[in-house]
């Protein structure tokens, strides 16, 4: 409790915060989701589930808007102009969209934090500290995305009564009322990776960490990787398809290149990528 | 028909007498009210225990729906409290002496509407429990808040307010508090003569009261308006439709201002009525009231229209969906109502013969604040219901648990306010004095010049001011 302390903390804090966050990253961890593969069977949400102990909270709290699904699979049904038909399922299916934090490089919910529960990890993520947050619900508020979640209730006696309790991963931790959350990319698969490669004197390579939601997939829609790893399988897919982190809008050589982020010209400058759906109109 | 302020041949025992009168003995009545207010704070009290031991659940504060009636609410108290720094500093600072009757209950009112703001950001928290960490305290481990979080300003913004608007309060009354302590027993005179600080009414005193009394009117006035810019910045500096709007600053000042103003003539008719202050807050000074409401509810609908149209001809898209949302959408009843009570009804306040109406006043000022309390729940609400994300459009509807908090507040500040008329004086004795005293001026002509230093000051002979006549 010095002075001292105060004020070398003090100038830390100016430091990092005047740049707003790291600018020296580690890893740039991104996904590529190829919407021409994704069926919507929700598998993605489902292994989600499982690995990030995410509270089951019923078909009742669901509808009214208390759902924890860190990845959810919005459908999306086309007008009758756009190809589509009256019926209420319509015959030639939906469009499917499945969305996860987007871990924006310029995270609208980042500066909101009153007492910085979310902020930015050398390693790109958007990170967010249970322990710290107060529960002000800022950040869900300035999500465009509306991909943060949060704990209206005491869940862990109702979703895991004994024995499945057994079940919850003890890597992460169960989260308790009052407590904002979302999508990590898998932070604990990332730590472990990262462990590992540093155990074995190496780099972390392309394939050592993939989420729960890219493992699963059963049509491996969805691609997981880093960034600042050239070779990576993301990399090359984002290049492929001309998608460049730190922009809000994509100059493309080719207007058949499908790649495009959510949003992206509010400026949140996402790490997911979409490659677009491609339907007989 | 009534034209002067104030009858200036009062005698100034009979200010005193009028004055303590209104806090003895209180009657049936006031018990009444005192039951009533607790019994609505017991309401939210209940409610928040219910919130606190299971979550936020049962508030209804649904994704995508994280705020709702707290934060409106919150909003509103606020902008009540901006009505008492108006009376007290600015018209202090223009020297307009009609303020100095209401200005009082006006300040008090300040004060406790910020007491009862205070609590909703507190109760809204996921994690009551942890509401400290918003402050920056010194702390081993080094963590501060979010400097860059709106929030946080409001946590500096608020406690300042409230802090200076209370001392603000406290110094104005110290003569006032003089003269109880000569008059009481008991406990009371304990009270007050702590309170009073040893004030004699010396020349040194005075002089040192006038100045820091001025001191503090002129801190305060940048301090409101920053307070409500700073409040209104927890949505304009997000990028949501709605929220994100250049004007907002000036809009909230305005809207505080309107709401606060319209709070006074409530109370206003309020306290004539029970504390028979009928010589004190006479008509012409609420047909001033009204007035700057008046001009104050113009600014408000002019801020209305120039958002209106700056988010139409800006072709935003998202903001243009939902400003037509608001106009024909789930929110509709409520955002036409607020438009009426907001913008239409303050034209009663034009009309001389209905402003001297004091039931038709006393009805008008409730639906105005009413409107105002609609404009910060219209604000808040639809631009959650209709963001960007078509999938996360969700029309929402509030619980009991909130509505019993917001009632609740209600019955909060109308506690305080009670216990406030009863143990303070709600008007200022030694500025109606004052007043008084101004207003002879211009009857005796030997007083005139006695007094005639300053060139504002009302010449030998000059006909007594035709204002509000």
């Amino acid at each position: 409790m010095s002075l001292k302390n105060i004020l070398e903390n003090w100038s830390d804090y100016r430091r990092t915060a005047e740049d707003g966050g790291h600018h020296d990253y580690e890893h740039m961890w991104a996904m590529a989701i190829d919407l021409n593969k994704c069926t919507g069977c929700n598998a993605c949400s489902v292994a989600c589930y499982a690995e990030n102990n995410l509270p089951t909270v019923g078909k009742k709290r669901m509808m009214k808007g208390q759902g924890m699904h860190w990845l959810r699979v919005e459908r999306y049904w086309d007008e009758p102009d756009m190809g589509g038909d009256e019926k209420e399922y319509q015959e030639r299916g939906g469009s499917f969209l499945p969305m996860m934090c987007q871990q924006c490089n310029a995270a609208p919910c980042e500066p909101v934090c009153p007492v910085a529960a979310t902020y930015h990890t050398p390693d790109g993520l958007n990170a967010q500290v249970y322990n710290r947050c107060i529960g002000s619900r800022y950040c869900s508020n300035n999500c465009p995305y509306r991909l943060r979640y949060f704990n209206f209730y005491s869940y862990y006696e109702e979703s895991w009564p004994e024995p499945l309790n057994m079940q919850l991963n003890p890597d992460l931790s169960v989260r308790d009322k009052g407590v904002m959350e979302k999508c990590t990319f898998c932070v604990q698969r990332i730590r472990v990776g990262k462990d590992a490669a540093r155990r074995e004197g190496r780099e972390v390579h392309d394939g050592d960490v993939i989420t729960a939601c890219a493992q699963t997939c059963p049509t491996e829609a969805i691609v997981f990787g880093d960034m600042m790893d050239k070779s990576s399988k993301v990399s090359k897919i984002w290049a492929a398809h001309e998608v460049e982190l730190g922009k809000h809008e994509q100059h493309k050589s080719d207007p058949d290149l499908r790649g495009y982020r959510v949003l992206e010209g509010l400026n949140t400058d996402p790490c997911v990528t979409y490659l677009e759906r491609v339907r007989e109109a | 028909m009534q034209t002067k302020d104030i009858n200036e041949n009062i005698a100034w025992a009979k200010i005193n007498e009028d004055v303590l009168r209104s806090m003895e003995n209180p009657r049936m009545g006031y018990w009444v009210a005192v039951v009533c207010c607790v019994a609505m704070v017991m309401c939210a009290v209940a409610a928040e225990i219910y919130q606190y031991q299971v979550g936020m659940g049962p508030a209804n504060l649904n994704w995508p729906h994280m705020w709702d009636l707290y934060i409106a609410t919150f909003v509103f108290w606020i902008g009540m409290s901006h009505s008492g720094t108006l009376l007290s500093a600015i018209l202090h600072i223009i020297q307009a002496d009609w303020r100095k009757p209401i200005y009082r209950f006006a300040e008090a009112m300040t004060t406790f509407s910020l007491m009862t703001a205070g609590l909703f950001p507190i109760i809204h928290l996921g994690r009551v429990w942890n509401m400290y960490w918003v402050l920056p305290y010194v702390s081993d481990r080094g963590i501060w808040p979010n400097f860059r979080s709106p929030l946080v300003w409001d946590a500096f913004a608020i406690t300042t307010y409230l802090t200076s608007s209370a001392l603000f309060l406290f110094i104005g009354m110290i003569p006032d508090l003089a003269i109880c302590r000569d008059s009481a027993r008991g406990w009371r005179q304990k009270l007050y003569t702590v309170l009073s600080l040893g004030w004699q009414g010396d020349d040194r005193q005075w002089r040192n009261f006038r100045k820091i009394y001025l001191l503090m009117a002129c801190f305060l006035i940048p301090l409101a308006v920053s307070v409500h810019s700073i409040v209104s910045a927890d949505f304009a500096m997000s990028i949501m439709p709605g929220w994100h709007i250049t004007t907002f600053p000036p809009y909230f000042v305005a809207g505080a201002l309107y709401s606060g103003c319209a709070a006074i003539i409530t109370l206003f008719i309020l306290l004539r009525y029970f504390f028979r202050f009928d010589e004190y807050m006479t008509i012409p000074i609420l047909e001033k009231t009204c007035k700057l409401t008046f001009a104050i509810a113009m600014v408000w609908s002019y801020l209305n229209i120039i958002e209106f149209a700056a988010t139409w001809y800006g072709h935003d898209m998202v903001a243009k969906e939902l400003l037509i949302a608001k106009f024909v959408g789930p929110h509709a009843p409520y955002f036409w109502m607020m438009l009426f009570c907001g913008s239409v009804l303050p034209f009663t306040l034009a009309f001389e013969k209905l402003r001297r109406h004091l039931p038709t006043m006393f009805v008008v000022s409730l639906f105005l604040n009413l409107g105002m309390w609609l404009e910060r729940w219209m604000i808040v609400t639809p631009t959650l219901s209709f963001s960007y994300m078509p999938f996360a459009w969700d029309v929402m509807w509030p619980s009991m648990v909130q509505w019993a908090i917001v009632f609740g507040s209600f019955g909060w500040f109308g506690l305080l306010f009670l216990v406030f008329v009863k143990v303070f004086p709600s008007v200022s004795m030694y500025e109606v004095k004052e007043m008084v005293f101004h207003r002879r001026h211009y009857h005796s002509s030997a007083l005139a010049n006695q007094f005639h230093r300053r060139a504002s000051d009302p010449k030998p002979g000059d006909e007594p001011s035709k204002e509000g006549a």
